[in-house]
């Protein structure tokens, strides 16, 4: 009777017995496999209490969050009423309160902006990088420095805090990389002495400390100008920051030229196009493309390094909170200023580089060899 | 002119070699024009403001006092010797961050690579968080948040009452040389030397017999061995000068400034952070094949690490470490904000605004870092060349 030895209901699986699944298992298996390793994890187990929990203790346990003057610190751990007294300052900087209002504009336009050019599933990128390289700029320039359709000007000396840190980093994207997307071919003509100049040009500004490139920026280009030119601190920082930052895009960006196999130049010569049609069609969207992780590394270092315009003297977000760090109502708060300001930057580039590594993973699709 | 395919005549300005010369002198001539505008503009800038040019300032007296020189300064001295000091404090700090965040980072990136879950979250966290903040956030907050908060000289922290930390700063034994100290470096140098012949040695009877000698041990024994019998033949010639406190501050020891330790720290941990990285992504990129094949060859694990995995990582990690080392220099410059006497600080800074010599003193700095970078780019390539995977 072979029918009734043949089952026609799947029987559910047996659990795994106890010792194979479970915390306990997975401790054993992670954890202390073997002497050594679980020595290691009993240290590390220490240090992480010994190191972390005074920490916790302090920020979060015993901290002060409510209060608008020092009176409301206990002095028992850290005093977060320091950061939320001064919270607007440190978002606005100096700009006039009756027109923070346009500022506030500008940061939802530039969220909403990202968002469409970030999330893949939201259709139109091609709308969306325009308005986002010709359309912003122009209504930010509008509704941040004002003295158009009525609108009070701002002086940039009124710049500041977050709000600055940010005008800094998005300019200084949007400058470096065409800048770099021209050095990097430049570096890879024919021509000698396109190539030379290139060369030289990358070179020079990769081998030297931002700062000093500040300092030339903001004693020395007010040299090179006619006597008449007045140029704004500002913008002076605004160019020595994208010309830096164009020689290392430069570098990302050959690296993903040097990726895209020969063959593809040579079909577009084939077909008889041009280079500028070669390298706008075919090259260069492969190539960008390849590295876009590179280019948003870049664009981490970069906004890391707007806080050095605070050695130039602009106020910068943690230009604000050091300066309020010398404000004798409130004088030893050192500590939560700078973990603060250290927490505001963390969580911008820890979600740019998480991007980064989603994006790098959504496009391995298409380069698979 | 040329004909294209067809046969045709082909338009002058068509021809891609014409083009090519046209499109370069045209580069060249705005470029000149450029060098021309700037050049004019500043000199009729500079004769507005009455300012002289030229390297004489160098050898006037600069006057103002610098709070750590390793060679002998005084205000007396010339803005040349500031030129120096700064410099040498920037490599001072730059030597001492190289070496612990290369400790660290390689601690670090292996780390991220361990079986033990914790360790390897923990180290993964590291990099995570320090890479992600400004490092002039870190340096500010060690500074200011962490030294500043550090006890008065008289409460100072100390370690086995030898090392003492306090708001001023870190002070440590001194180490005073007696007559006869001289032998010891010379033997140091001699066990160097003889290491170096032994692995020659060693390499080629490995060749010719197929037999190792234990290098490593052999190796270290002579390089710790034979400056430390010296030093005990000599008779100890050296004499530790212990801090102590005396009043309100200590005597003896050598006091190594907050900034500097401040400087030393926040370079080392941010550094180490993508060091750990590079390591990390160096061990990875050698294939699994390779530790496979050597497994089949029945070769020890200790060997397989030394002769088949490290080699090969070596290969990914050297050239980023080397940039890692050039960013870890050129970003030691933030010691400005912490006043910390380093080349930006007492040159770019104090120097300038008290000459107002910017352009020579922009560009004499700027030189600096470029020759350090041109020079060390420069090693790298003869490096590279030579561990380029010989493909047949």
């Amino acid at each position: 009777m072979a029918g009734e030895s043949m089952r026609d209901v799947m029987i559910e699986a047996r659990r795994p017995p106890n010792a194979h699944r479970g915390v306990v298992k997975w401790l054993q298996r992670n954890l202390f496999n073997g002497p050594i390793n679980s020595v290691v994890s009993v240290i590390t187990i220490g240090v992480l209490l010994w190191a972390l929990w005074p920490f916790v203790q302090w920020a979060l346990i015993q901290a002060d969050w409510l209060g608008d003057s020092r009176q409301a610190c206990s002095g028992e751990g850290a005093c977060w009423v320091f950061i939320s007294a001064r919270f607007e300052s440190i978002i606005y900087g100096f700009y006039p309160e009756a027109a923070r209002w346009r500022v506030d504009i500008v940061f939802a336009l530039m969220a909403g902006l990202l968002a469409w050019l970030a999330i893949p599933r939201i259709p139109g990128k091609r709308w969306a990088a325009i308005i986002a390289v010709v359309g912003f700029p122009i209504a930010a320039y509008v509704l941040l420095l004002g003295g158009h359709f009525g609108l009070m000007h701002v002086s940039t000396r009124n710049w500041g805090g977050l709000m600055l840190t940010l005008t800094v980093a998005t300019i200084g994207i949007v400058g470096s990389l065409p800048i770099g997307i021209v050095l990097a071919l430049g570096r890879r003509s024919n021509m000698p002495l396109v190539r030379a100049v290139s060369v030289v040009f990358i070179e020079f500004w990769r081998g030297v400390p931002l700062i000093t490139v500040l300092f030339m920026a903001s004693v020395m280009l007010p040299l090179f100008v006619p006597t008449e030119v007045e140029f704004d601190k500002l913008l002076r920082a605004l160019v020595g920051i994208m010309l830096f930052w164009s020689a290392y895009m430069a570098e990302v960006i050959r690296g993903g030229l040097q990726a895209i196999p020969s063959g593809q130049d040579e079909a577009g010569k084939a077909l008889g196009l041009g280079y500028w049609h070669r390298m706008g069609l075919i090259v260069l969207p492969q190539a960008l493309k390849l590295v876009i992780p590179g280019i948003v590394n870049t664009f981490i270092a970069l906004f890391k390094d707007t806080s050095l315009v605070l050695i130039i003297g602009l106020f910068d977000l943690l230009a604000i909170i050091r300066a309020g760090l010398t404000d004798s109502d409130w004088l030893g708060f050192a500590t939560e200023g700078y973990v603060f300001a250290a927490l505001v930057f963390w969580v911008f580039c820890f979600s740019m580089s998480r991007y980064s590594q989603y994006i790098e993973k959504r496009l391995q699709t298409g380069h698979t060899n | 002119m040329s004909r294209s395919p067809s046969g045709d005549r082909v338009a002058l300005w068509r021809n891609p070699t014409f083009r090519a010369y046209v499109l370069q002198g045209v580069l060249l001539a705005a470029l000149a024009a450029l060098i021309g505008f700037i050049v004019a503009n500043t000199m009729a800038n500079l004769e507005a403001r009455g300012i002289s040019t030229g390297f004489g300032f160098l050898d006037e007296r600069a006057g103002f006092s610098i709070p750590q020189t390793l060679i002998e300064y005084s205000g007396d001295s010339t803005y040349g010797r500031t030129f120096v000091v700064g410099l040498l404090n920037t490599l001072l700090v730059s030597a001492l961050g190289i070496v612990v965040a290369t400790i660290i980072g390689f601690a670090v990136g292996i780390a991220r690579l361990s079986s033990n879950w914790l360790l390897a979250r923990l180290a993964t966290a590291y990099v995570e968080i320090f890479r992600n903040i400004p490092l002039l956030v870190q340096i500010l907050f060690w500074y200011f948040a962490v030294l500043q908060a550090l006890p008065s000289p008289r409460q100072s922290l100390s370690l086995l009452e030898v090392i003492f930390i306090n708001v001023r700063g870190l002070v440590i034994p001194d180490p005073q040389p007696l007559s006869g100290f001289a032998a010891t470096p010379w033997a140091l140098l001699v066990g160097l030397i003889a290491a170096i012949a032994l692995g020659v040695y060693a390499k080629r009877r490995q060749v010719r017999t197929g037999k190792a000698l234990p290098i490593y041990w052999l190796g270290a024994g002579l390089i710790i061995g034979t400056p430390l019998l010296v030093f005990l033949l000599t008779g100890t010639p050296l004499e530790w000068s212990i801090p102590e406190l005396t009043g309100f501050n200590f005597s003896g020891g050598v006091r190594i400034l907050p900034e500097l330790v401040a400087l030393w720290l926040a370079l080392s941990i941010y550094t180490a952070a993508f060091i750990a990285e590079i390591v990390r992504s160096g061990i990875q990129s050698v294939p699994d094949g390779q530790v496979e094949a050597a497994n089949a060859l029945s070769l020890p694990g200790g060997i397989t690490l030394r002769k088949v995995v490290i080699p090969q990582a070596m290969r990914v990690i050297v050239p980023q470490l080397t940039s890692q080392y050039l960013n870890l220099i050129k970003n030691s410059s933030l010691a400005t904000a912490i006043g910390y006497p380093d080349l930006v600080a007492v040159f770019s800074g104090t120097t300038l605004n008290q000459t107002g010599q910017a352009i020579e003193i922009v560009a004499m700095t700027m030189a600096v870092y470029l020759v350090i970078s041109l020079v060390v780019s420069a090693l790298m390539n003869v490096y590279n060349a030579r561990t380029l995977l010989k493909e047949r």
